[in-house]
């Protein structure tokens, strides 16, 4: 979707020029406003995530509360157990990519190398959870589309009722767009990090300059909040109940 | 040649004239504005064009000018707006007792079917000098039902009813067109209004009767097997309908609301979803097992013994859905259009 | 300013093909197309967007065609369901959003604030490559059958009901619509940090705040648009039923969320062209702009409020008639900074020193035509008309007055403005002034007619009208206005292209105009200035520069 604005390429010209280090990019006057503006660059580009992903929550605010009883229901279907965990795992990968900032502040390698390992494996391991949960939803036959099925599914607190399977439906069609567009950042984001690895592995980070860390790390932080929302909005209707 | 090149709509409801007023003000007021502007422009271009050796003047601003031009318009749009409120608020109303017509929209016709039961495609055959109101929905896709002489239009949605209302004022056809693009022959869902005077109208009716539309409601409420759980002797498996439409509700989770025709034809077709309190979730939906017309009859049926003027509707809230107002006509006697006194 | 009436001395110009500029530093296709000087791609924009003018202007051809006889005789029913919603889609998604931000706004932003480039060039390199993406991808989508939906696209229609290729026209908006985000981000970023020494927020041009307002918009309107496209594409082909009544999905959530956007969108089409005219205005007047401040704030204010009234489109929509109160209510309010622009420019004609030159008839008339299309916008938000005339040829005709009228005169207007500076190269001012000329009474000719029909109550999206053969005489006098209008627009296309090899070479500044850009040379250089410019004087400095005593000696060396 996007890359990062900055490499660690550096272009050679004929003229003589100031020494200066090489991420620097030529139109900018110095390092601390090409900083300035790939942080701005990113926090500008998550505010458009936020109203993309705004989109679709408002959406799904509508018809839960129209819904309300069904979402529960359909809600209920889906496995607490595993999104808990995906959420502790994302959380988690936040964890790993404060630590790989940091160490690229501080110069060390082997940890930041170590900690965006981490994060990709924790990546991997929150996109396989993804993957059985959506598997278990089309064995039973939640998947929208011409073989669903949502029969008498009780709505909690409320004995004796069952669910409209259209409305059920609504629910599904929702979790699938929202939960997989999300899965979808997610596996850019773990681009970003493979080549965030590389960089880092080639040795391109230093204190002076490990901007492409930072913003990435600003990115994953992004889906790492997203997944926080759509949890309990998904996974949590009426629980109590 | 006039008549080949009209410049303004005609004006056949009593609706009409209060829109075009409003627009005629519009016109003065956005007009004088629009002089005013051109008028300086077209000074200003011409008096201080470029003279060699005249220099322009550097005028940084005046705030005293932003705000007085930025204070009369606004006042100005505030009447505006006001005036367009108010005369939406009108339109928005219909008045009780109006007599009603449902609509049903398809791709690419206007199916018509009176109260009365007179069914027309294409055409709505209206008396002068009557309210009439239109409950309105699509079988398909958005479409929208448009007359130009009145100067109302309301979009026809699939999965609800809309409704607009009109008074007719004079007699003759007018265009009825399609305004939301639904397809490949949007253009062809055009049709006529044929307002008559009363008598014709009656004419009109008398022979092109099918009986009334609440009789054919009731003879789908029987063959559907509603009167099981639905009495009208003693209260049954299923709320009594009698005297429902029109007032307030409370539902199973507390809400109250108005059982007006949106909501007569939402627990038709998803029983479920606003249940009457007290009542257990026994109801089986009727989706797919009932046309728009059926429904529509259904709901024509349910409002006929709610009320003891089959032909008039409960108070109607702005927002076009019935509101929670019960009718006080019991025990009035009615005069039917065909001059037959009900009570 | 014409050079013959009010020479200025310039030192002399260097033969063009002595000095290296960013049009001559390089040569072979390769270093266009992996180009990441904004002012290259720019003119990769300027091409791209002309060839989808005329795409998009050779169906509006078709349409009025069709509209000369009240019978439907020239293509068939779907056709031309096809043709107007080819033309809506094509003009708005791939002309007029990115139009002046992706031609004048990728060119000038850098130049106008002292940088040497925007904050992320190959980004800007990407933006026209997701653009380019997505015009072949709506060219094959017309190519292979079109669609038939209006540029709306309204569910259920669109959902479960047409025929055509949704999802590929879909996938065709989405992909352009992030080229305008990174547009949108790249010049919010650049603007943020990359000023040059001394340029102040007070001091930017007004052409930068209007493109400030427009990125905001850029950015925070198209991602909802883009996930509303999802959703359809999705309805479509996984049959989920978001938008469709039958599976308990609610088609006014559909046009919510559409018009969340795509009003929103509508000022992104204009801001841009209000920054470029308020440029002409003041140089062609030779003073600084009436009241400043107030006209920077009200693109800002536009942006705002311009969020908040997109159920405007949707008051005979089934919503509720407090909703309708609101939005009208808005509506009304976000007229306001729009008349705040319209005296503002016209208090700064007030002892001006007026010049006639081909931009200077484009502002005028956009000052004409814009004011026009703003107050019918007026009586679309009061809502005792907007029954009776929405989805009429009165909204067509408001829309077109805005953004024909308006967005492309200030287009062309800019177009004209910079050609010097973006070529090095005069165009024809004889000929420019009769385009200027035809396009205005064209424009008029085509439209006005249209406010007419729409209280008359011909409804828009119509390809017969056989039934109100009534409305046939205006028709006709459209068709002809837009016959006139499309040779207004050829003859820029030829003129401009001539100049380019056989005009006569620009001087740094042939208006004396104020602005960094006109600092350097005509053509820039790649890295814009010779020299980091420091910025000690406000704006539109034009007492300065029109100072009788002193020789105005161009920084650029």
């Amino acid at each position: 979707m996007h890359d990062s604005s900055t490499t660690a390429v550096h272009e050679h010209h004929g003229e003589a020029h100031v020494a200066h280090n090489p991420a620097l990019l030529h139109h900018f006057a110095e390092e601390q406003q090409q900083r300035n503006a790939a942080s701005l660059g990113m926090w500008v580009f998550l505010a458009t995530e936020v109203m993309f992903f705004g989109g679709l929550f408002c959406a799904y605010l509508v018809y839960r509360r129209w819904y309300f009883g069904d979402f529960a229901a359909a809600s209920k279907s889906i496995n607490m157990a595993m999104g808990a965990t995906n959420t502790a795992v994302l959380i988690c990968s936040s964890l790993t990519v404060v630590l790989a900032v940091w160490a690229a502040q501080t110069a060390r390698r082997t940890l930041l190398i170590v900690s965006l390992i981490l994060t990709m494996l924790l990546g991997m391991v929150f996109l396989g959870i993804k993957g059985i949960e959506y598997r278990d939803k089309f064995v039973e036959h939640h998947v929208p589309g011409a073989s669903f099925s949502f029969e008498n599914e009780p709505i909690p607190g409320h004995p004796g009722e069952y669910a409209n399977p259209r409305h059920a439906q609504m629910f599904f069609s929702l979790y699938f767009v929202m939960t997989g567009l999300h899965a979808l950042h997610m596996i850019i984001g773990l681009g970003i990090f493979t080549w965030l690895l590389i960089m880092a592995w080639k040795g391109r980070f230093s204190p002076e300059w490990h901007t492409p860390v930072e913003i990435g790390g600003l990115y994953w932080h992004f889906v790492d909040i997203v997944w926080i929302y759509l949890f309990p909005l998904l996974y949590l209707i009426d629980r109590h109940a | 040649m006039l008549n080949n090149f009209p410049l303004w709509p005609q004006q056949a409801s009593t609706l009409a004239g209060h829109v075009d007023a409003l627009y005629i003000f519009l016109l003065i007021v956005t007009g004088m504005m629009a002089l005013l502007v051109f008028t300086l422009i077209i000074y200003f271009a011409a008096r201080y064009r470029y003279r060699p050796g005249v220099r322009a003047e550097q005028i940084e601003g005046s705030n005293a000018l932003e705000i007085t031009w930025s204070a009369i318009p606004f006042l100005i749009f505030m009447v505006i707006f006001a005036w367009g409120a108010l005369v939406f608020f009108k339109e928005r109303t219909p008045p009780t007792d109006a007599a009603e017509v449902y609509v049903v929209a398809k791709q690419w016709m206007w199916k018509v079917e009176h109260a009365e039961g007179q069914r027309e495609i294409n055409e709505l055959h209206v008396p002068v000098g009557r309210d009439v109101k239109l409950i309105m929905t699509s079988q398909d896709v958005i479409h929208s039902f448009y007359i130009p002489a009145f100067r109302i239009k309301q979009d026809v949605l699939p999965g609800r009813y809309t409704v607009e209302w009109f008074h007719a004022t004079k007699p003759g056809v007018y265009h009825l067109f399609c305004a939301e693009y639904c397809g490949t022959q949007h253009s062809g869902m055009v049709g006529s209004i044929i307002v008559q005077e009363p008598a014709q109208y009656e004419a009109w009716m008398n022979g092109n009767s099918n009986g009334p539309l609440s009789g054919s409601g009731e003879k789908i409420f029987a063959e559907l097997g509603c009167a099981t759980c639905h009495r009208s002797d003693i209260q049954g498996r299923g709320p009594n309908l009698v005297g429902v439409f029109g007032k307030p509700v409370q539902l199973d989770d507390g809400r109250m609301l108005t059982a007006d025709e949106n909501y007569l034809r939402e627990s038709i077709l998803d029983p479920g979803s606003k249940r009457l309190k007290g009542f257990q979730p026994i109801m089986p939906t009727f989706q797919g097992l009932v046309s728009e017309e059926q429904l529509n009859a259904l709901v024509a049926y349910i409002k006929s013994i709610s009320l003891s003027n089959p032909m008039g509707g409960a108070k109607t809230s702005a927002s076009g859905a019935v509101s929670g107002e019960s009718s006080d006509n019991e025990g009035k006697t009615h005069t039917l259009p065909n001059g037959t006194k009900v009570q | 300013m014409s050079m013959a009436a009010n020479p200025i001395t310039q030192p002399p110009i260097p033969p063009v093909a002595e000095r290296e500029d960013y049009l001559n530093k390089e040569y072979g296709i390769w270093s266009w197309l992996l180009t990441t000087d904004h002012k290259r791609i720019a003119l990769l924009y300027l091409l791209s967007i002309t060839f989808f003018f005329f795409i998009g202007g050779f169906f509006a051809l078709l349409i009025r065609l069709e509209l000369l006889t009240p019978v439907g005789d020239l293509v068939q029913a779907d056709s031309y369901n096809k043709i107007f919603t080819m033309h809506g889609m094509v003009m708005v998604f791939f002309f007029l959003i990115p139009s002046i931000p992706a031609v004048l706004g990728n060119f000038l932003v850098p130049l106008m604030i002292g940088a040497k480039d925007l904050a992320f060039p190959r980004i800007n390199l990407l933006s026209w490559y997701l653009y380019i993406i997505g015009g072949a991808l709506m060219m094959h989508c017309m190519l292979t059958g079109g669609v038939d939906t209006g540029w709306t696209f309204y569910a259920p229609f669109s959902t479960s009901f047409t025929n055509t290729n949704i999802v590929e026209a879909g996938l065709a908006i989405f992909v352009a619509g992030f080229s305008s985000i990174l547009t949108g981000l790249n010049f919010v970023v650049t603007i943020h940090r990359m000023r040059a020494p001394g340029m102040t927020w007070s001091r930017l041009p007004l052409f930068i705040w209007a493109h400030y307002a427009t990125s905001i918009i850029q950015l925070l309107g198209t991602p909802v648009i883009a996930v509303t496209i999802v959703l359809v594409a999705a309805e479509r082909a996984l049959h989920l039923g978001i938008f469709d009544p039958k599976l308990g999905g609610d088609p006014l959530l559909f046009q919510h969320l559409f018009w969340f956007y795509s009003h929103p969108a509508v000022y992104i089409m204009i801001l841009p062209s209000m920054g470029v005219v308020t440029e002409i205005i003041a140089c062609f007047s030779r003073k600084r702009i009436f009241g400043y401040h107030f006209v920077a704030f009200s693109s800002i204010a536009i942006a705002v409020f311009g969020f908040l009234v997109w159920a405007h489109h949707m008051f005979v929509a089934g919503i509720s008639v407090y909703s309708a109160l609101i939005f009208s209510f808005l509506s009304y309010a976000v007229a306001l900074p729009s008349a705040i622009k319209v005296f503002n420019w016209t208090a700064t004609l007030y002892k001006g020193s007026i010049h006639y030159d081909a931009p200077m008839l484009y502002a005028f008339g956009f000052l004409g035509l814009f004011t026009i299309g703003g107050l019918t916008g007026l009586f679309l938000s009061a809502l005792g008309i907007d029954v009776h005339v929405t989805d009429t040829y009165f909204v067509v005709a408001h829309f077109h007055y805005i953004m024909v009228g308006g967005a492309v005169m200030g287009y062309l207007g800019g177009i004209h403005f910079w050609w010097p500076k973006i070529s090095g190269r005069l165009y024809p001012e004889g000929w420019a002034r009769l385009a200027a000329l035809i396009v205005f009474i064209g424009f008029n000719l085509t439209f006005f007619p249209q406010f007419l029909l729409g209280y008359m109550g011909m409804p828009r999206r119509y390809y017969d009208y056989s039934h109100m053969p009534e409305f046939q005489v205006l028709n006709v006098m459209s068709t002809a206005g837009a016959t006139i209008l499309g040779v207004g627009y050829l003859l820029p296309m030829v003129y401009l292209l001539w100049s380019m090899r056989y005009g006569k070479p620009a001087s740094d500044n042939p208006w004396n105009a104020a602005g960094l850009e006109w600092k350097t040379t005509s053509p820039p250089p790649t890295f814009n200035f010779e020299e980091e410019p420091v910025v000690t004087w406000e704006a539109y400095n034009y007492e300065e520069l029109d100072a009788p005593q002193k020789q105005e000696v161009p920084v650029a060396r």
